[in-house]
């Protein structure tokens, strides 16, 4: 527990940074107090109409915060304690891979070499980063057995929006007009609004009892309207879809494309691979598989790899390797001459700090190692379940399908809001104060009152055992009085917020002064 | 004003999807039930069909969002909408509040009134529940 969470009764008392007065940068402001002084000018000053057109330039100063540097550093020094990160402890959010990440890349990453690359320096000047690239795309190739790969999309959600945006291409070039996509129900939400976006309509496909794809539904729904299937395997309830082969069949028989959601790759690296699975299109995450500090809206990396016959559509530029053939070095150079491509998808070539990362992670753990990474991550996950599954705990969290799971779980607290009056978000408020980063909650969305659980593989026992210790307590304390629970957190730098007049009355602006 | 106590009014006819029809007059009164304003949580914002729209039994007419997720609202019957609730949308939370009163979704003028046979009774639907 944090320092001043001791509050076995309910009752609120403040910690320190509860008390702390809470100010804007801005507010700290205070007129001509400075950071940084230049030095006096040391060349023949010009007018500035010669640098600066008028009609160019503000007619009013910026309003910037006036502020010292020591008060600077004290400001987001202390915003930055009051946030919860994987570097001060478990954060076993659900389809999120908060896996640690290794400070040898934060330093590989600050080489001046890749920090300090311009975006637009020419290849011939950048052919060291070229190649790191063209290698990544090589090893993401192997990792999901799809040979072709591009690095640009940014993002998880952006990554679909491309493989997506490359299915209406390939059906367009064969004359084929399609409009809807296929997604399971336990879908990840970005997969109905890229659809969306993209201009297709969705239609559901149902689960199984076990919790798998229902195949009756998908051969009813599986016309030659449908474009595309988007499935996660395995899925967001952490199970591994054993009829991954007939669910291809069905899907190309029928015409469409078969589209991978890689949000959870972390369960099968090194394993299975989607393009042997029969999939066409994969997009990795590579803030989550392949470690990046992320949580906080990025930056991330979304590369996708698609199949032989998606390959003449993909983004532009592609990155090209050129031999000598006399064993010199080889030259990388971008390509943008490609007819069918659907262009680019984004400016420069995607958020490259991430790929030197990411980069540095593979060629770290090796491919045995980043099988051994998933492995302990399935292992570590049906730890923690094996620990939540004792009477104590199971009859209120039961799993919601299946047995055992991959990387992640899902359970319902159903029966705990029932029987003990208190819901997954209370419990999750709760945690907090035992120092964890709640798991996802409510979501997937047909679990009732669903609690999405991924340790992953960097977590040492012990962290899983307290872990599965503090929800067993909080259980307990719920069956004395269920309105601590309800009450908390109360060890957090802000109490519980209202998340409902948030969003009813949002207030999303912050006045510049005051 | 807080969330209502769980309740099954008789006179209402109970969908599957958890929303619930009363007949009004020469029209019907669609909403969500207890149960469902209590899985979905604090309501924050109502996208409603417009009026004159054609809605169809068993398909979604509208969305309503809470602090969780957005959830689709089933039509417990087709029809015709007359009339949209304008107090769910200056105030989304009377859905908690009232589900079968203040919080009513959409008046409708019904195509095909024996859909309402396939329907559950305040009974049946409470046994549904039981069984969920």
């Amino acid at each position: 527990m944090s320092a001043g969470a001791q509050t076995p009764n309910g009752v609120a008392t403040q910690t320190p940074q509860q008390r702390e007065e809470v100010t804007t940068i801005y507010e700290r402001s205070r007129p001509g107090r400075r950071a940084f002084s230049p030095p006096a000018l040391d060349v023949p000053e010009r007018p500035l109409d010669e640098l600066l057109p008028e009609r160019l330039r503000r007619a009013a100063p910026p309003e910037l915060p006036e502020i010292a540097e020591p008060e600077i550093v004290r400001h987001y020094n202390g915003l930055s304690k009051r946030n919860f990160d994987l570097d001060s402890g478990f954060y076993p959010l659900g389809s999120c891979t908060m896996k640690h990440n290794p400070k040898l890349h934060e330093r590989v990453a600050a080489l001046p070499g890749n920090a300090r690359l311009h975006p637009l320096q020419a290849p011939a000047r950048a052919q060291g980063a070229l190649e790191l690239m063209w290698n990544l795309e090589r090893a993401l190739a192997e990792v999901s057995g799809l040979p072709h790969v591009s690095l640009q999309p940014s993002a998880g959600s952006h990554g679909e929006l491309a493989g997506v945006l490359l299915t209406r291409a390939y059906h367009a070039d064969r004359g084929d007009e399609r409009t809807l996509v296929l997604t399971p129900d336990t879908a990840h939400g970005t997969n109905p609004a890229t659809v969306t976006m993209a201009g297709y309509e969705v239609v559901k496909v149902g689960t199984s009892p076990d919790g798998g794809v229902d195949l009756e539904d998908l051969r009813r729904k599986a016309d030659d309207r449908v474009a595309c299937l988007m499935l996660t395997n395995p899925n967001t309830l952490g199970l591994f879809d054993p009829n991954i082969e007939e669910i291809a069949r069905i899907t190309h028989d029928a015409g469409a494309t078969l589209y991978y959601d890689g949000a959870n790759l972390n369960a099968v690296m090194g394993i299975s691979r989607p393009g042997d699975m029969g999939f066409d299109i994969v997009h990795f995450n590579l803030h989550k598989s392949f470690t990046q500090p992320h949580g906080g809206g990025g930056p991330g990396a979304g590369p996708i790899a698609v199949s032989d016959r998606i390959e003449p559509y993909l983004m532009v530029p592609r990155i090209v390797r050129t031999d000598d053939g006399e064993g010199g070095a080889p030259r990388f150079d971008l390509e943008e001459e490609r007819p069918k491509s659907i262009g680019r998808l984004r400016g420069f070539q995607g958020n490259y700090g991430v790929f030197v990362r990411s980069y540095a992670y593979i060629c770290s753990l090796g491919a045995e190692g980043l099988r051994e990474a998933s492995e302990i991550a399935v292992l570590n996950a049906n730890y923690l379940l094996a620990l939540l599954r004792r009477p104590e705990i199971a009859p209120y969290l039961p799993l919601a399908y299946g047995e055992r799971c991959m990387h992640e779980f899902v359970l319902s607290g159903a029966p705990m809001k029932r029987d003990l009056g208190i819901r997954t978000t209370d419990l999750a408020k709760r945690l907090l104060d035992h120092g964890y980063h709640p798991p996802t909650v409510y979501f997937p969305l047909l679990v009732e009152e669903a609690l999405l659980v991924e340790p992953t593989e960097t977590e040492t026992r012990e962290t899983l055992e307290e872990f599965a210790e503090a929800i067993g307590a909080i259980l307990r304390e719920a069956a004395e009085d269920p309105e601590i629970a309800r009450n908390a957190p109360y060890s957090t730098p802000v109490r519980r917020l209202d998340e409902a007049a948030a969003a009813r009355t949002p207030v999303v602006r912050q006045p510049v002064r005051g | 004003m807080p969330a209502a106590d769980e309740s099954y009014p008789a006179d209402l006819r109970y969908h599957p999807e958890h929303d619930w029809v009363r007949a009004d007059g020469d029209e019907h009164v669609f909403g969500i039930t207890w149960y469902a304003q209590d899985a979905l949580g604090e309501v924050v914002y109502y996208d409603p069909p417009k009026v004159g729209d054609t809605i169809t039994k068993d398909s979604s007419y509208g969305e309503l969002e809470s602090v969780k997720a957005v959830s689709d609202i089933f039509a417990p019957a087709s029809g015709e909408v007359t009339a949209v609730n304008p107090a769910v949308n200056d105030r989304p939370e009377v859905v908690n509040e009232d589900p079968y009163g203040a919080g009513w979704l959409v008046r409708v003028k019904l195509s095909d009134p024996s859909e309402l046979d396939s329907l559950m009774d305040e009974p049946a639907y409470r046994a549904y529940l039981a069984g969920l």
